[in-house]
């Protein structure tokens, strides 16, 4: 590691963002406006708490209980509210629900709007201009370089996010999955499916 | 073009002072300082004027403009002026440079 060389015997320096950060971190801590243990807590729980294995067990219920599925399609805040999936960005999430007609994609074109209690944080990929800016105009085409490539008979119908409404696409349930339980069914259900940029995995 | 095929899965967030802007940011709206659609406008601009003459990728170029914007808010309200903050940046860059590798690194009078 070049920070083992005796000619730079001092601790690595951080870029130049990072000392900014750190800067704001201490203004705000010697304030009293913010608390680093819960900062500490923050990073914990979107980095090893939420993620796509959330809204993977919302998809699974949705394909294998009709009734649910019906109550998501209606009001999916108050649906997944009732799994114990709430919380910061999660105030009004819309389900949508892909079909051999129509094909569902979510973007955020504002900036990265994104239901933070089912999916966690957005991949990198998504906050990326290339993507804000090319799946509304050419989506089929962005498909296709994720490797998805739909009939033509199927519609694409792109979801921009809000700071106020967040979507999850239900991906099309494999075939031969129906007899799966729930734990094997979530397993088939990637964060990229519920985005609109992957399809739900065939069971192996 | 940046190629949108993601084949490995990506970390959470690529770099630390990703994560601490990131939760730096949460905690504020969550104590008041701002409410979250006001944040979306505030950020939105700022990447929308950044990204005028190039394609922004979803990494640094994004919070760098995170970072801008949670600057220019703190600046305003008067929680951070901007002057402290490259006070406290440099202090931090000293901190760094004088302290041995391996050993925790803190700013003197904290």
């Amino acid at each position: 590691m070049p920070h083992d060389d005796p000619d730079h015997p001092h601790a690595l320096l951080p870029p130049d963002p990072a000392l900014r950060v750190k800067a704001l971190e201490t203004i705000l801590t010697r304030k009293g406006l913010i608390d680093p243990a819960a900062l500490d807590e923050i990073i914990d729980t979107y980095q090893n708490k939420i993620g796509p294995q959330n809204g993977a067990q919302v998809v699974a219920r949705a394909w294998h209980d009709p009734e649910f599925r019906a109550a998501l399609l209606q009001d999916a805040t108050v649906a997944v509210t009732d799994l114990g999936y709430f919380g910061r960005q999660g105030e009004h999430m819309v389900v949508v629900e892909n079909t051999p007609d129509l094909h569902n994609m979510v973007v955020c074109t504002l900036c990265s709007c994104y239901p933070w209690p089912l999916l966690g944080i957005p991949p990198a990929w998504y906050k990326s201009d290339a993507y804000r800016a090319r799946v509304v105009r050419e989506p089929r085409k962005v498909l296709a370089e994720f490797g998805v490539t739909l009939p033509e008979k199927t519609a694409v119908r792109v979801w921009d996010s809000t700071a106020e409404v967040r979507y999850l696409v239900i991906p099309m349930q494999p075939e031969g999955s129906k007899n799966l339980d729930l734990d094997a069914l979530a397993a088939l259900v990637t964060r990229d499916s519920m985005i609109g940029t992957g399809l739900a995995q065939e069971p192996s | 073009m940046t190629c949108l095929t993601a084949s490995a899965p990506d970390p959470v967030f690529r770099q630390p002072w990703h994560a601490q802007i990131f939760a730096l940011t949460v905690s504020l709206n969550e104590s008041g300082r701002f409410t979250w659609p006001d944040w979306v406008s505030r950020f939105s601009g700022v990447l929308a004027r950044r990204g005028l003459d190039r394609e922004l990728d979803g990494g640094d170029d994004y919070f760098n403009a995170w970072l801008e914007t949670l600057e220019l808010i703190l600046a305003e309200d008067g929680a951070a002026p901007q002057a402290e903050v490259d006070r406290l940046r440099d202090d931090w860059q000293r901190a760094y440079l004088n302290t041995p590798h391996g050993a925790s690194v803190r700013l003197s009078g904290l």
